[in-house]
């Protein structure tokens, strides 16, 4: 798929989104804003559940093992309720969730909803810093290549991006680590902190950098962020290499519009024509892709998390899909999903904050 | 724009934080001197239960953390069991009754003393649970219904437990140092029943345990961190803290323990190994584990079930080849169903690759041109490996083999419901009993279909035996020692000789370790982790 297609496709989406204004009738369309969401989430379910259940993978079996006996497995089958019909079993499990009991992980023998908050934190933690990274390089190399477009620092930034785009994440990783954290001992290593520092300070948010803030501890807090710093660049990077390429494509269509040219005639500085005018009109189209890449790195990144030890919600779901630990599986759908729609929502919002025509 | 004048900002902040996010870390010193860190994969840990737990890292976790009527010193293994919580034991003369005397002055970490109460408790709590390895206790025939005459506590310093039948002696006192026969802190764990669960919900992720380490907590698929118990009976631990870190890939374990971030790397992979081996500062160890690489055909195939084609099969292995190569260091060949170092091994190596033996055999089974199978295998490397090796030797025969790949879970769905031809596979030992690997590999008491004994290999290939189902019996209850190790020697004669099975290698764990670290001892075949006996 070519980026115009791409634009066309957001295009949509930010229209279809003006026209739900929910900012304007608050009352009505908060309601049907929740009614869809509910409906997106019992559809999600539904389709893991089934999925889940449908799997050639004994659920029972990766619960009590290759050496059970008959009558252990039978138990285990019963307490399961997989002798119930598939529909009944979906109802008891969305009566559960609606009382927010996610059930318990056969993994990790606590409540799921404990294991998320416990991995999820780390999982946004990491994806924040790193969408930021991507926000904050990426848009800014985007906009210097689209106006030097053809000369050397777009073929940089371009090049710069397909590096990122094409190089295994897990290789990249590894050799983050080689370079910075045995070579240069610049960074801190795997996990979220040095073993000394773990657990010493309460529990907040689960978010170790502010955890840490509010704990007052600078110590913890310069030793979280030595860890955090490289996986989260490499994140960075990632989302740099696709932002700054959709910045790239959409400020090359924006400068060639005619009211550019106007603007130019009518003397306004270069400065004020491409970082005002031009790069205020692709904010909308960019508020989607920033969106998105947020989205895609909040589903945690299965290898990073592998090659960093980071214990978040990417190994999570992932070990418990491997196991058919369907409980795990759905409750990380659900954080999954929500993180989806949520950041649908805000980026409804923020189109309203940019773009006067939806005030 | 303000909003675009406001990016700018951020821009330049971030090109400002820049050098901070790569000013030096404070210079990471080796870990402090009385603590323990390992790198290892632990997330096949899925309960802290000593009754329910049945995973290699469960066992190295627990063995640190409880203790039993009788368990092995981590000095020396092959001792076999020794006394622990029992003081001595008494066998009555029918060779059913065994009355365990209690050592006094024992404590919980909650402070309760530990007594024959707490031992009636525990192991009537592994059988009325009913948890995957709770068939390691019912096979002496205790049952929900008789465990209040068969498991007694007579009164605080006396317990009494009675066999259905005699059993061998060894027998019953190896698997008295299995796991589920963990003591548990019984006023601890019944204050935190919930719906008469014997309060498994809670010590899934609890400890109430008497042993040289207490849990101060697990996060699954991140760490567990123990402390030393101060008050353990064989001594006070050298290593004042345990942290065991989930660390799932090798690359990374390396790079820690280059650093001295971490004391011990468990997992690293023979390339990882090979790369430090020599380094400065670290040093590694081999050590024999439990587990048997094998591969097996099914008995109700019709060509796989002739005697000279199972034999033609077994000169198909490249035994040598496949261990000097991509198997180098992680595993050892070997050719019986018990582990070496276990009572009763078998040292052997009859069989070697032959491709003209194996022709000439096939030729007497009426095959000299070939036939074709399937082989399945679960998708991890060092198994595919094998898998296919073996195919390109059973090519070299006329034999076409295909490979059919899937996750474990699936290949071993088609091994337990007999629809293969040829598995490639492993087998780990239960408990610290020759009778562990015989139950499986060498009795199989009813071939039908109908019987459903998923549980015994022997059965899963359809290899009906009754004359060697007798013999495995009857080393079961052979009191004496010699003549029992003996019995097994020759069942795995006969075995090796006749059986579907072709066992090619034993596990090898190689241990990466800072070189100030010792003690560390892995458990070797027979048992789990200790981290007791480490010094630094």
């Amino acid at each position: 798929m070519s980026d115009t297609d791409k634009i066309g496709g957001q295009g949509g989406a930010g229209a279809a989104a003006r026209v739900s204004p929910w900012l304007v009738t608050r009352g009505g369309g908060l309601l049907s804003a929740l009614a869809s969401v509910l409906i997106t989430m019992v559809g999600l379910l539904f389709i893991t559940f089934i999925i889940g259940r449908v799997m050639p993978i004994d659920p029972v079996l990766a619960v009590v093992g290759d050496r059970a006996s008959q009558e252990v497995y039978d138990a285990a089958y019963k307490e399961m309720g997989l002798d119930k019909p598939l529909l009944v079993q979906f109802g008891i499990f969305l009566q559960d969730v609606v009382q927010g009991d996610f059930g318990r992980s056969n993994l990790t023998a606590r409540p799921v909803s404990e294991d998320i908050a416990r991995v999820f934190p780390a999982t946004l933690e990491l994806a924040t810093l790193g969408v930021l990274i991507g926000v904050v390089l990426g848009v800014p190399f985007g906009v210097i290549a689209a106006v030097h477009q053809g000369r050397w620092p777009d073929h940089l930034v371009r090049l710069f991006g397909l590096f990122g785009y094409s190089m295994p994440i897990f290789w990249l990783g590894l050799i983050g680590l080689v370079i910075f954290y045995r070579q240069l001992d610049w960074v801190g290593g795997p996990g979220r902190l040095d073993i000394f520092y773990v657990d010493m300070i309460p529990s907040v948010t689960g978010m170790i950098l502010i955890d840490s803030l509010i704990a007052g501890d600078m110590t913890i807090f310069r030793n979280a962020v030595h860890h955090i710093v490289l996986p989260a660049s490499i994140l960075g990077y990632y989302s740099l290499a696709y932002i700054s390429r959709m910045t790239r494509s959409f400020m090359i269509e924006e400068l060639g519009k005619e009211y550019i040219t106007t603007a130019r005639v009518k003397g306004l500085s270069e400065g004020a024509v491409i970082w005002r005018h031009a790069l205020g009109n692709v904010l909308i189209p960019l508020i989607t892709v920033i969106a998105l890449s947020y989205a895609n790195l909040l589903e945690g990144s299965v290898l990073t998390e592998t090659i960093f030890a980071w214990p978040g919600l990417g190994q999570y779901i992932t070990t418990a899909l491997l196991s058919a630990d369907m409980n795990a599986v759905l409750g990380g759908t659900v954080v999954v999903g929500l993180c989806f729609i949520l950041l649908n929502k805000l980026s409804d919002v923020l189109y309203r904050v940019v773009d006067p025509r939806a005030r | 724009m303000r909003l675009t004048r406001r990016l700018a900002g951020l821009a330049l902040a971030a090109a400002a934080a820049m050098p901070f996010a790569l000013a030096p870390a404070p210079a990471s010193a080796e870990t402090p001197p009385n603590m323990l860190v390992i790198a290892a994969t632990i997330d096949d840990i899925v309960s802290l239960d000593p009754q329910e737990s049945f995973e290699f890292s469960g066992s190295d976790i627990l063995n640190n953390m409880y203790g039993s009527l009788v368990s092995f010193d981590p000095a020396d293994l092959s001792k076999g069991y020794v006394p622990d919580i029992a003081e001595s034991w008494e066998i009555s003369g029918d060779g059913k009754v065994y009355t365990f005397k209690i050592r006094d002055g024992l404590k919980f970490h909650s402070g309760n003393p530990v007594t024959a109460k707490d031992v009636e408790f525990s192991l009537r709590r592994a059988v009325a649970m009913k948890k995957t390895p709770s068939f390691i206790l019912t096979q002496f025939g205790f049952t929900e219904d008789n465990m209040g005459e068969t498991l007694v506590a007579v009164d605080d310093s006396t317990f009494q437990l009675t066999t259905d039948k005699k059993y061998a002696t060894s027998f019953v006192l190896n698997c008295l140092t299995a796991t589920i026969a963990y003591i548990v802190d019984s006023e601890t764990v019944k204050a935190n029943e919930q719906d008469g669960d014997w309060g498994n919900t809670w010590l899934k992720t609890n400890s109430a345990g008497s042993g040289a380490y207490k849990l101060v907590n697990w996060k699954p698929n991140e760490a567990y961190t123990l402390e030393a118990n101060a008050d353990y009976w064989r001594g006070a631990p050298a290593m004042q803290r345990v942290i065991v870190r989930h660390i799932p890939e090798s690359a990374t374990q390396r790079l820690l323990l280059e650093r001295g971030d971490v004391d011990i790397a468990r997992n690293l992979n023979p390339e990882d190994i090979a790369a430090v081996e020599g380094a400065e500062g670290i040093a590694v160890d081999s050590d024999l584990r439990g587990r048997i690489m094998y591969f097996s055909m099914n008995q109700k195939h019709p060509i796989l079930s002739k005697p000279k084609v199972r034999e033609a099969l077994k000169y198909l292995a490249d035994y040598e080849g496949m261990a000097n190569s991509f198997l180098r260091g992680q595993y050892t060949v070997h050719q019986a169903f018990l582990p070496l170092t276990y009572m009763g091994e078998l040292k052997d190596q009859p069989y070697s690759l032959n491709v003209e033996k194996a022709k000439a055999l096939l030729a007497e089974a009426g095959h000299a041109d070939g036939f074709e199978v399937e082989i399945i295998v679960r998708t991890a490397q060092e198994r595919v490996e094998i898998a296919q090796t073996l195919q390109q030797n059973f090519a070299k025969a006329g034999i076409t083999a295909t490979i059919s790949q899937a996750t474990g879970k699936q290949t071993l769905a088609k091994y337990r419901s007999r629809e293969f031809d040829i598995y490639v596979g492993a087998w780990g030992p239960d408990y610290p009993d020759p009778h562990t690997n015989a139950d499986t590999f060498s009795h199989n008491p009813d071939n039908s279909d109908e019987a459903g004994l998923t549980g015994k290999l022997a059965w899963r290939n359809g290899w009906d035996i009754p004359e060697m189902t007798a013999m495995t019996e009857a080393a079961l209850v052979e009191g004496d020692r010699e003549v029992r190790a003996q019995m097994y020697v020759d069942i795995q004669k006969e075995w090796q000789r006749t059986a579907p099975f072709v066992p090619m290698f034993q596990k090898i764990e190689q241990i990466a370790r800072r070189d100030s670290v010792s003690g560390f001892v892995t458990g070797s075949a027979i048992t789990a982790a200790f981290y007791w006996s480490v010094t630094k």
